[in-house]
């Protein structure tokens, strides 16, 4: 096949091109911390989730070990089912507690995991059984003005006689 | 009386019918042009020398609005940000506003007014100086021959531009946003890189941006093939192409970001 001098300036313009989508993927986007790596499942059930959503990332320590797969409604004890997907690097004991966690104040959901003493570790599909649930700003709220009627009312009470 | 609404009822009948019937037209061309594209294995010469024409011609124009594109990103964002307190999302902003509108939306807009407008001329006038014609008495088919290469070459040169125009977008946001105004760089590719789905963010906007090559090639083509052989014709058809082409574009990227990005 003859070659033209537009070949040169055609491969350049599809290689910048390319190199933006690549660009694109590694600088803009997460795929150098994708992790292509193998996964394990695990399952924990919570009261309320308050806003976490798939995808969420999972930490221990900080440290982002894996991220939620998913999370479904469980009518038979009318629980938040929530599948984890983690790193089959990290290992933690089968009392592992799990925390629905909040980072900043108004930003975006993850779970915490806190690492047991228990000397087996949690295999795939297995089941967290220590669950804290979401912080809901309604019910704080309410409890916290709750209180300060109960403080109030005593004080007062007093007073009036 | 009768009559009079008897006529507007039968010029309302006309204008629908003829309206469907180049719709209908139109998506048949089409089909036809996709059902030839074998072409573009056969002889990859012919879109390679179109992905020239198309992609390398429109390249600086591209380039520069997509750094521009950032600059002002980078400056309208960090004044609405900085009134949040959080200008270090300025990164994420420019990202997403990017590569999931701005990137494939003003891509398309500047490539129906730079690149389909030459089609529809080149078209119109080959058509005007019956080359189609004597390409038909030589049984060469034009469809083949002249669209289809054309057609393939904006499908691959506008997901191209489109990506360098968003890069160079979020080039230049970080050169205004960190160079210029002093957010901290590490802050800006963090959040960044923490709020950009690979798949879901810039996977979507080459959907979009391939959607939106075929559709302003196609119209380009389409109006350049089907212009009257004057003139004014080839002018009219020019104009359509950048009236219909932009209108379309807009359109298509409501409908794609609904079903995209509404959950």
């Amino acid at each position: 096949m003859k070659k033209t001098v537009f070949d040169f300036w055609v491969g350049l313009f599809v290689a910048i091109g390319f190199l933006a989508i690549l660009f694109l993927a590694l600088k803009a986007g997460n795929m150098s911390s994708f992790s292509f790596s193998k996964t394990y499942t695990i399952v924990a059930s919570f009261d309320n989730i308050g806003g976490l959503k798939p995808r969420a990332p999972i930490k221990s320590a900080g440290v982002v070990v894996g991220r939620v797969a998913a999370i479904e409604f469980d009518d038979q004890n009318y629980l938040a089912r929530v599948v984890f997907n983690l790193d089959e690097r990290y290992r933690f004991p089968k009392d592992t507690s799990a925390k629905i966690l909040t980072s900043g104040i108004l930003g975006e959901q993850y779970i915490g995991l806190e690492a047991g003493g228990d000397a087996q570790y949690l295999a795939e599909g297995g089941k967290i059984t220590q669950t804290q649930s979401a912080m809901v700003l309604e019910s704080l709220i309410s409890q916290f003005l709750y209180n300060k009627a109960a403080d109030s009312g005593q004080n007062s009470s007093p007073e009036k006689k | 009386m009768r009559n009079f609404l008897a006529d507007r009822i039968t010029d309302l009948g006309t204008f629908v019918r003829v309206n469907v019937a180049s719709i209908g037209h139109a998506a048949k061309m089409f089909v036809v042009m996709l059902g030839r594209s074998s072409i573009l294995f056969k002889r990859f010469r012919l879109v390679a020398d179109q992905i020239f024409f198309l992609g390398n011609y429109s390249f600086v124009i591209i380039a520069v609005s997509g750094l521009f594109v950032g600059f002002v990103l980078g400056l309208q964002g960090y004044y609405t940000l900085n009134k949040y307190g959080s200008e270090q999302a300025l990164g994420l902003l420019v990202a997403l506003s990017l590569t999931r509108e701005l990137g494939p939306v003003v891509t398309a807009l500047l490539f129906a007014g730079r690149a389909g407008t030459s089609l529809t001329a080149e078209i119109g006038l080959m058509k005007a100086g019956e080359q189609l014609s004597a390409m038909e008495m030589m049984a060469v088919d034009p469809i083949t021959r002249v669209l289809v290469p054309r057609l393939w070459g904006g499908i691959i040169a506008m997901p191209l531009l489109a990506a360098i125009f968003s890069a160079l977008g979020i080039v230049g946001g970080y050169l205004v946003g960190v160079v210029l105004i002093g957010v901290d760089s590490g802050a800006f590719w963090s959040q960044m890189q923490g709020g950009v789905d690979v798949i879901k963010d810039i996977g979507n906007g080459v959907v979009k941006s391939v959607v939106f090559g075929i559709a302003v090639t196609f119209i380009a083509l389409y109006q350049g093939y089907e212009s009257k052989a004057t003139p004014e014709g080839v002018s009219l058809a020019t104009t359509r192409t950048v009236v219909i082409s932009s209108l379309t574009v807009l359109a298509l990227d409501f409908l794609l970001t609904a079903v995209m990005f509404s959950t």
